[in-house]
């Protein structure tokens, strides 16, 4: 059972494991130590309790010992503006990491009409007074107690668990207020702790709310306030080993409280990985990723975690969910798998998962191709469908995004470095004729052998050239994914400054993509104006996943709201705007964001009012008395 | 005196300053006015040329599919159907060419010089405008009362460095030699009169003009009234190219589309004659360049001045917010071609009616208008016969210029001049109508040399309707103004009512017997109602207390002005309803029924038991049969060829007793989605 460690790899397996170790350390975090064991240890409830060195994992049970309260990610990691007037990115964990980015000041006050000297600091410390006490009940915490499953009502553990990421949650953490939050916080171990803790939920009929990274952007963290229960957040982070590896089947099967970065981690020291790299996988959960079917980076070549999945055990207020084989493929009936993948934490709590793995790609290449204009890189985007030979990533951005992209650039070192960017810009743009303010840039990953992917690589790019594409570099493409990972700590640089935003998905059919990207930029810029916002604002958007019949297009906007009284009002009210136009061309309600309770009130029309009543007659049966309470989606 | 027009190059109208596009040609030379740099702004949208345009058309996967079922349907192969529509396309597509509006606006310099005494425009309307053309596809939508308007926006547009338009055009325009070219290489785009049922010329000309309106080719310029009115007064919209025009928007093509209504109007209008002729029956001359160099002639004459005034530019996605579900095309790729849902086709009805009513409001009224709604208070044997006291026309005219103020007229002022010289000026501009002598007013009569026999009382009457149409043409151009509050005038006067209530009906019930004559927006009656309301209380003609209207003796003159106004339509109605009624045939064609009508009318005015001539003008007598098919009364039959109409007598009696107030008015049966 706790057979799992790299025992039959070869040194060649594990070189290759270092190398990719170090890849994802690139765009994620400096490199771990060298010890690399993979224990597995077995739940305590299950008796042998080997209590494991928890160090190498990332997200210890008080979360703010590593993270920010009140903002993105790592405590140690944040933009600032030195006394000079140039950014700079402190810790060091990512690449960025104690750089200076000459370039973004004058970005962000051009594009923003921001000001250095118009600050607007958050609330320093998490005022544990201005927490409402919790409201517990007793008899449940004394079971809980006594289980011997651990527990907290502190003030700072309960309001960490009250949000995901939504601008107007960070906003108003940022200003030091908090709404209602979880009376209690439980961490359960393993798969038997959480069944312990549903039936005593059940038994006393308190309100559980599953926690995992708590990444959410669709509110779906939040405590419905009109709930009078005690409210009790059951976090998952302490469930993170990955219990086996079938390396006849290629399988791995993984507590569900695991956070990307571990699973990948842990996985490529035995040679493997699950290729499955959402935008948010420093710190969302595996479990999370079922519950709110999650997309990653590299679908193309892993598919989305409804194709990476097979396998899946959730406790239900009715009892534990599973399948009974494992089996690539069933004919029987609707796939059960299916009413948990996007239950977003309304029909219980997903506990273990049996993944696909692949051996680690041997060679990886970013790559680049600047287009004349956002049209062509659509077409070509379209071309590169329909020949099937996406790369692992291929994602196309927008020229206010290239511009955003550009600022970004760290301080480069050499004089020739800075002389051959000088000579590419003058290539592209004079002697290609390429308009600056047009063109915008495709940034692609390719994974695989080294051969198959220099194939491939030459494959893409010549499509790329019959609509007018030129290749620009690893160095861009590679600066593409690295955004990525920083922007949510830009969005906090940008309200410490008057600047707000966030950012939305969708997914349309192809023929739709260039409309939905013009109408929803617009309409985005109009309800500005219309909403009294005094400064033009940054709407962008980027062509992220293609799929045979349409794409996945995310969209950026932040204003500076400078003069408003009420911003987070005027924010809201153009997300909705915008949402609804997207609806209006044709594009989902969310591709991989989910629903959460920001944008239930679009379901009915997205699933039609039969499709509303299947959900529900689901949650009907499954969780009668509404034990899983946090009113997402239906 | 005649200079009295001419003084200030800027006039006021209201509180918007009007500038005299002709005073800097007549200063400046044309020449350099031809050749001036010119460079509109634009969006940072790649340029599209004319073949890029056609080819993209063709290429479309919309023709494409009409086309092949087009092929299906005639039998032939699709390369033939193709080829087709290539032709379709070669014989409709414009070739604008900056050559040729530059030569464009070099004629149209000299000509318009020796026409009119100045053309003014509203320079804030202009800028309104160029802000727009940056923004989004723009639809720029004149009325249409003359064929000089056919270049005149391209004109203005020219001289104040914005992008010229693509206008659609009457396929006749392009058969005249050298003049079609012209006009097509300045812009122009030719449509077929009769399309009919011929999907594949509907299918080329639909995706000719959106492609025009996605690729935001240039502005694009049409006429939603679809004809030029020969009565000076608004047309019922049409709905066909309205709706090709907001399909890229409803589909999500383009953010947004924004429309421009553009009132012209003239002082004098060139083809004053032709058009009353043409009412009353005589064909109107092909459209040839011989035609075009004989009427040259009228270079000599003056026609005073002309308006061009831009209205506020229109969002279409501002206007359409709830009433539109653009998610309904979600679930068909949006080339297939889709029969418009009810919601659609109500909503471009409504917003083709919103412009129409805003070109009425925008529209300049000149005095001469004024002049004839008082000259048209008289009988019609009184201005022919005695003549009318030139000091009471005056009196009459300023009173009525009170009114029109009160009804939130858009009136030309002339700054210092005196009323008395405005008029006197006026009247000489259209001496070829009336006659000032001694101290009174005549109405002319139509000369014709060559006859000198006696004139028979078939053909006085036609000479007479000639020139009492070109009184109403010119009536009309302001009768926007009064016909809310006249309407209820009218149906003070009918139902004898002072109920509120009461009043309404009848309101609504005359709302649909003029529904083809006036314009009014679908969905607005009840604001039209209180608009007359308002309109009658500011100017003192009624009170309004709760539910009751009372009228004080000071307020009869307005009343009986305002019923004046209407009782020409009112009982040129009633002829019609009297002949279908007893006269007519049960089933006719439209072209058996106006002669026959003229005749009808004819001789009951001769009998001299009708009074208006405005009877005889087959305008009025096809409005009236359309609106009879909406309430119903008439019915198209549908085996029928030649637009054969079935009448239901009584329907059409009911109707004219209630118009007459001897049964109270029911709200008669309309279909749902036309009020909406």
């Amino acid at each position: 059972m706790a057979s799992n460690s790299s025992g039959g790899g070869s040194s060649d397996r594990q070189r290759i494991a270092q190398q990719r170790l170090s890849r994802i350390a690139g765009h994620l975090q400096r490199p771990a130590d060298g010890s690399s064991a993979i224990v597995a240890a077995e739940c305590k409830a299950q008796g042998s309790r080997a209590d494991v060195p928890g160090e190498e994992k990332t997200v210890p049970r008080r979360r703010q010992e590593v993270m920010k309260w009140n903002g993105w990610g790592y405590s140690d990691s944040r933009f600032f503006f030195n006394k000079k007037g140039q950014a700079e990115f402190t810790g060091k964990r990512y690449r960025l990491s104690g750089l200076i980015i000459p370039g973004l000041k004058d970005w962000f006050e051009g594009t923003f009409g921001a000001s250095l000297q118009h600050k607007t600091p958050a609330t320093p410390i998490l005022n544990s007074s201005a927490v409402q006490p919790p409201n517990l009940n007793e008899a449940f915490v004394e079971e809980v107690k006594s289980a011997g499953i651990p527990f907290s009502h502190d003030a700072e553990d309960r309001v960490f668990r009250a949000h995901g990421h939504c601008l107007h949650e960070i906003f108003a953490l940022r200003e030091g207020k908090f709404g209602r939050v979880p009376d209690l916080v439980v961490w359960p171990n393993c798969h038997n702790d959480v069944v312990k803790i549903v039936e005593l939920a059940c038994k006393h009929n308190v309100c559980l709310i599953p926690y995992g990274g708590g990444t959410s952007v669709s509110s779906a963290l939040e405590c419905p306030p009109e709930e009078t229960r005690s409210i009790v957040s059951l976090d998952t982070s302490q469930m993170n080993r990955i219990l086996w590896i079938d390396e006849k089947n290629l399988t791995a099967h993984v507590e569900a409280g695991i956070v990307g970065q571990d699973l990948e981690r842990l996985l490529n020291e035995s040679g493997y990985c699950t290729g499955h790299e959402p935008d948010s996988m420093e710190f969302s959960s595996l479990g999370g990723w079922v519950a709110t079917r999650a997309s990653g980076m590299k679908k193309n070549i892993y598919g989305n975690i409804e194709d990476l999945v097979v396998h899946v055990r959730m406790v239900t207020p009715q009892g534990v969910i599973e399948k009974g084989c494992q089996g690539p493929r069933m004919s029987t009936g609707p796939d059960v798998h299916h009413f948990i993948m996007g239950s977003e934490g309304t029909l219980g709590v997903v506990t273990e998962v049996t993944m696909k793995i692949r051996p680690m790609p041997e060679y990886q290449k970013y790559g680049s191709v600047v287009f004349p204009n956002f049209e062509q890189g659509v077409a070509c985007l379209r071309e590169v469908a329909k020949e099937r030979c996406a790369p692992a990533s291929i994602r196309l951005m927008d020229n206010e995004q290239f511009k955003f992209g550009h600022a970004l650039k760290p301080q480069v070192s050499s004089i020739f470095t800075s002389f051959l960017d000088g000579l590419k810009k003058f290539y592209i743009t004079k002697f290609k004729g390429f308009d600056p303010n047009r063109l915008c840039v495709a940034t692609l990953l390719f994974e695989g052998d080294r051969e198959k992917v220099l194939q491939h690589e030459k494959q893409v790019y010549d499509i790329a050239a019959k609509f007018g594409g030129l290749a620009a570099g690893e160095d861009n493409g590679q600066r593409g994914y690295m955004l990525t990972f920083v922007i949510a700590y830009l969005r906090d640089l940008g309200m410490d400054y008057y600047v707000i935003g966030e950012s939305f998905e969708t997914s349309v059919p192809w023929d739709r993509v260039l409309d939905i990207c013009r109408n929803v930029k617009a309409r985005i810029i109009r309800e500005c104006k219309d909403k009294g916002v005094q400064f033009s604002p940054l709407s962008t958007c980027r062509v992220t996943q293609t799929y045979d019949a349409g794409a996945c297009v995310y969209f950026y906007f932040a204003f500076n709201y400078r003069g408003l009284s009420d911003p987070v009002h005027v924010y809201e009210q153009v997300e909705h705007a915008a949402r609804e136009e997207i609806l209006a061309n044709g594009g989902s309600l969310s591709h991989h964001h989910g629903v959460g309770k920001l944008r239930k009130e679009w379901m009915r029309e997205t699933v039609s009012k039969v499709g509303m009543g299947m959900l529900k007659s689901v949650k009907d049966y499954v969780d009668p008395n509404n034990i899983f309470g946090n009113r997402n989606l239906l | 005196m005649s200079g009295s027009f001419r003084d200030p190059a800027v006039l006021r109208s209201d509180d918007e300053d009007l500038v005299d596009v002709l005073e800097e040609r007549r200063h400046g030379s044309d020449l350099g006015f031809t050749f001036r740099t010119f460079s509109p702004p634009s969006r940072p949208a790649p340029s599209v040329s004319s073949s890029d345009l056609r080819r993209s058309v063709l290429d479309s996967l919309f023709l494409r599919h009409v086309a092949k079922e087009v092929a299906v349907e005639t039998g032939s192969p699709l390369e033939t159907v193709m080829g087709d529509a290539g032709r379709i396309l070669e014989e409709m597509s414009q070739n604008l060419q900056l050559g040729f509006i530059r030569l464009m606006a070099f004629t149209l310099t000299k000509v318009f010089k020796k026409l009119f005494r100045s053309i003014f425009i509203n320079l804030d309307g202009l800028n309104t405008l160029q802000q727009a053309v940056q923004e989004n596809p723009v639809v720029l939508m004149p009325n249409h009362r003359s064929y000089v308007d056919f270049l005149i926006v391209s004109y203005v547009l020219f001289a104040f460095d914005l992008p010229v338009p693509v206008i659609a055009a009457g396929i006749p325009l392009a058969g005249m030699k050298i003049v079609g070219e012209i006009l097509r290489r300045s812009g122009a785009f030719f449509i077929r009169r009769s399309i009919g049922s011929d999907k594949l010329y509907w299918g080329v000309l639909s995706e000719y003009v959106r492609t025009i309106i996605r690729k935001e080719f240039a502005p694009f310029e049409f006429y939603v009234e679809g004809f030029r009115s020969r009565t000076l007064k608004s047309l019922t919209p049409k709905l066909g190219m309205m709706h090709m025009v907001l399909e890229p928007f409803f589909k999500g093509e383009v953010f947004d589309v924004t429309l421009v209504p553009i009132s012209i109007s003239y002082d004098r209008v060139l083809e004053e004659s032709l058009l009353a002729h043409e009412l009353l029956g005589v064909p109107k001359p092909r459209e040839s360049t011989a035609g075009l160099l004989k009427a040259s002639r009228i270079l000599q004459e003056d026609f005073g001045s002309m308006f061009v005034i831009f209205g506020r530019p229109l969002s279409v996605r501002s206007l359409c917010e709830g009433r539109i579900d653009r998610c309904r095309f979600n679930l068909r790729p949006r080339h297939l071609p889709q029969q418009p849902s009810a919601d659609v086709q109500s909503c471009v009805s409504w917003l083709a009616h919103l412009v129409v009513r805003l070109q009425e409001e925008g529209s300049v009224i000149g005095p001469w208008s004024l002049m004839c709604c008082q000259l048209l208070q008289n009988p019609v044997h009184v201005l022919t016969g005695d003549g009318l006291d030139w000091q009471q026309l005056s009196d009459g005219t300023v009173w009525t210029r009170r009114l029109a103020v009160d009804c939130g007229a858009r009136l030309s002022c002339s700054g210092s001049v005196s009323d008395a010289d405005v008029m006197a000026s006026a009247a000489a501009l259209h001496r070829s109508v009336i006659q000032r002598r001694g101290g009174r007013v005549y109405l002319l009569q139509e000369e014709e040399p060559q006859r000198r026999r006696p004139v028979g009382s078939e053909e006085g009457v036609m000479r007479t309707a000639v020139a009492v149409l070109m009184l109403a043409s010119y009536r009309n151009q302001a009768l926007h103004v009064f016909v809310r509050p006249a309407m209820l005038a009218v149906a003070l006067n009918v139902t004898r009512s002072r109920r509120r209530e009461q009043l309404l009906g009848f309101f609504c019930f005359l709302q649909d017997v003029f529904s083809h004559e006036f314009i009014f927006v679908p969905g607005r009656l009840t604001q039209d109602f209180e608009e007359a309301c308002f309109y009658l209380k500011k100017c003192g003609a009624i009170n309004i207390d709760d539910q009751e209207v009372t009228v004080p003796d000071s307020g009869l003159e307005v009343l009986s002005f305002l019923q004046k106004l209407l009782q020409p339509f009112i009982d040129s109605y009633q002829v019609v309803f009297r002949f279908l009624c007893e006269d007519g045939p049960q089933v006719f064609s439209e072209k058996q029924l106006l002669p026959a009508l003229r005749q009808f009318a004819t001789n009951l005015i001769i009998s001299g038991e009708l009074h208006t001539y405005e009877a005889l003008s087959s305008d009025t007598q096809k409005n009236v049969l359309s609106a009879l098919r909406r309430l119903q009364a008439v019915t198209k039959l549908r085996a029928s060829e030649q637009n054969e109409y079935r009448v239901n007598r009584e329907a059409v009696r009911r109707t004219a007793d209630m118009l007459a107030g001897k049964i109270p008015p029911q709200m008669l049966q309309t279909t749902p989605d036309a009020r909406l």
